[in-house]
């Protein structure tokens, strides 16, 4: 893999420690508010500073951490599973299923701009966590079809699959222990660059005041919230949005080194 | 030709198909709405008469669809008269209903905003090309060299910075602190140049890394050799040759690009008070629960990008026969 994979791994295996460690490394309560101390400029009582509220924003950029990967993974697994089965399923069956799927139903949903759907749905549905979760998904499980279709196409017409068909396999064992195992490269690629997208994206709805509603730490509500502000307390924007830019960024590295790895006509370039 | 046609008209039906679900989507989003639109317009204080007399103005007092479903009488047909069944009809005379809020047609509002839109999405795709193409020619001729890998690096930190971040920074440097410009609005001419950088920032990211890619890609085709062989500059080789047929691919990611830029302005539209659909869209529609107007807004962004996608991949098979006949 090339030297940004590794960075991106870096990266984000410290967002992920600090994620799960958060109330080990955070130094302040996330929600409580010093209106004394509002603005106050990094220091070492508060390294990262306080908001417009005196909360400090080192322990809301640590727990915001959480929020950002509870919604990723959340978005990615759901969203995968269901974008590999779909998927599975068109390019096996083939035929008009196939062709229903593929051309009809992929298309609807990659009809809509991907935010737009999302920020529609969180519109008409209302704001909160498991909705913004949903949303996500709606537009998130598109990409693994597609891949997973074209994988399975490819797959199945290899030697050992007609050769399990020979021994007498039943479809769901040839689509689960021969076809998806070998098609499953590309896919973890999906996931890293998925996992960049559902952060994003979250941020962006938070952003928008279409996320998780505040007092919660997220990242994209910090920066809307800092945005009044940041002219004359710039550190309030900035420590979220390297949170933000820093993630992203790492499992872009992530996903295009793996593709780059994966994919051997890449690799010699 | 009669393969061709037979094509044509096959896409053409995909294309009406994906609208047809597209429309009725949206037009089915409006049921989601918790409670009901008039109690979230008119408040908990709305009197039993004032809300009957919003239903009837909007509609909404009659049935959601074709049939509906309750658990004591099962499904029962509703008829014609539905709103489904009036926004289509309203849809075919160019009628997206009227805002709950203002009482103003949905689609005066929104032509008055997508302009400013349109504007700004153009804008930015030209500033993307403007980077993108000369960073990704030198990336292309200089494989693996360091401008390769600094350029790579930029393209990656262009698609992983958002635009809610990107945009703050730029105000804060070159408006408030160097007071180039406005820090937001749309009155002057040069308001459209810092919405326009952070908006096109990802694209250009995309455009210069496919450029790269492609110019690596032609450079070792033939007739590259054969150009050089015969003497002519590396310069007319790159910039005559190769960039002729790697643009290509390039074309059709602008023009899938705009729909993407048209829905991403909403993020810039908002950081800079930029006064588009976007905002149109949060502003007027989301913040102030005008459904009808979120209805229209939504639907209008997403047929323009489906509209600009078909017309790219029309031009694209167009432009390469390979695929026309493949």
């Amino acid at each position: 893999m090339n030297r940004l994979a590794y960075i991106g791994i870096a990266i984000a295996t410290v967002v992920i420690l600090t994620a799960i460690f958060a109330p080990f490394i955070a130094t302040h309560d996330v929600t409580v508010q010093d209106l004394v101390n509002r603005f106050a400029s990094p220091s070492a009582d508060h390294w990262f500073g306080t908001d417009a509220l005196g909360r400090d924003v080192f322990s809301r950029v640590v727990y915001g951490a959480r929020i950002s990967l509870q919604v990723g993974i959340t978005v990615v697994l759901v969203s995968g599973v269901i974008g590999i089965l779909i998927g599975a399923i068109a390019g096996f069956y083939g035929g008009w299923l196939d062709r229903f799927l593929s051309a009809y139903v992929f298309n609807v949903f990659l009809a809509f701009p991907g935010l737009l759907l999302a920020i529609a749905l969180v519109a008409f549905l209302g704001a909160g966590l498991g909705k913004l979760i949903l949303a996500l998904c709606v537009i998130g499980w598109v990409g693994y079809a597609r891949v997973m279709r074209g994988q399975v196409l490819k797959v199945r017409e290899y030697d050992f699959v007609n050769a399990a068909k020979a021994l007498g396999a039943s479809n769901m064992r040839i689509l689960f222990t021969h076809i998806l195992p070998n098609s499953i490269q590309p896919l973890i690629v999906q996931a890293s660059l998925g996992m960049a997208g559902a952060v994003l994206s979250e941020a962006s709805l938070s952003f928008l005041g279409l996320g998780i509603p505040p007092p919660a730490p997220s990242w994209g509500t910090m920066i809307e919230e800092a945005r009044n502000y940041f002219a004359n307390y710039p550190h309030t924007l900035f420590f979220p949005g390297v949170a933000i830019a820093l993630t992203v960024l790492a499992f872009n590295f992530i996903g295009d080194g793996l593709r780059e790895y994966l994919d051997p006509k890449q690799r010699t370039r | 030709m009669k393969y061709k046609l037979l094509n044509f008209a096959r896409q053409l039906a995909l294309i009406l198909l994906v609208i047809w679900t597209v429309v009725s989507l949206v037009t089915l989003l409006i049921e989601l709405v918790p409670g009901s639109p008039a109690t979230t317009i008119l408040g908990e204080t709305a009197t039993a008469e004032q809300i009957a007399n919003f239903n009837f103005k909007h509609g909404l007092d009659k049935p959601a669809f074709f049939i509906s479903y309750s658990s004591e009488e099962g499904f029962a047909w509703n008829g014609l008269d539905n709103r489904y069944a009036d926004y289509w009809a309203g849809l075919f005379q160019g009628d997206l209903g009227r805002s709950f809020r203002t009482d103003r047609p949905v689609l005066d509002m929104i032509l008055e905003r997508y302009p400013a839109t349109i504007k700004l999405a153009v804008a930015s795709m030209l500033v993307a090309i403007g980077i993108a193409l000369p960073l990704g020619v030198l990336a292309g001729t200089n494989k693996n060299g360091l401008i390769d890998n600094a350029s790579s690096f930029v393209a990656l930190l262009g698609i992983s910075l958002p635009t809610f971040v990107i945009g703050p920074f730029l105000v804060y440097i070159f408006a408030i602190q160097l007071g180039w410009f406005r820090p937001g609005g749309s009155l002057y001419p040069e308001d459209i140049i810092l919405p326009a950088v952070t908006l096109g920032a990802a694209l250009s990211a995309i455009l210069t890394r496919m450029i790269r890619s492609s110019v690596i890609e032609e450079l070792g085709e033939d007739y590259v050799r054969t150009a050089r062989a015969k003497g002519l500059s590396e310069r007319t080789v790159v910039y005559k040759h190769v960039l002729k047929n790697g643009l290509i691919p390039v074309v059709t990611i602008l023009g899938l690009q705009l729909g993407v830029l048209l829905a991403g302005s909403i993020i810039t539209e908002k950081i800079f008070s930029w006064q588009g659909l976007g905002l149109l869209l949060l502003e007027d529609g989301i913040a102030k629960r005008d459904y009808r107007l979120v209805q229209g807004c939504v639907l209008v962004i997403s047929l323009t990008y489906i509209i600009a996608n078909s017309l790219t991949d029309f031009v694209y098979r167009r432009l390469d026969p390979r695929i026309r006949l493949g």
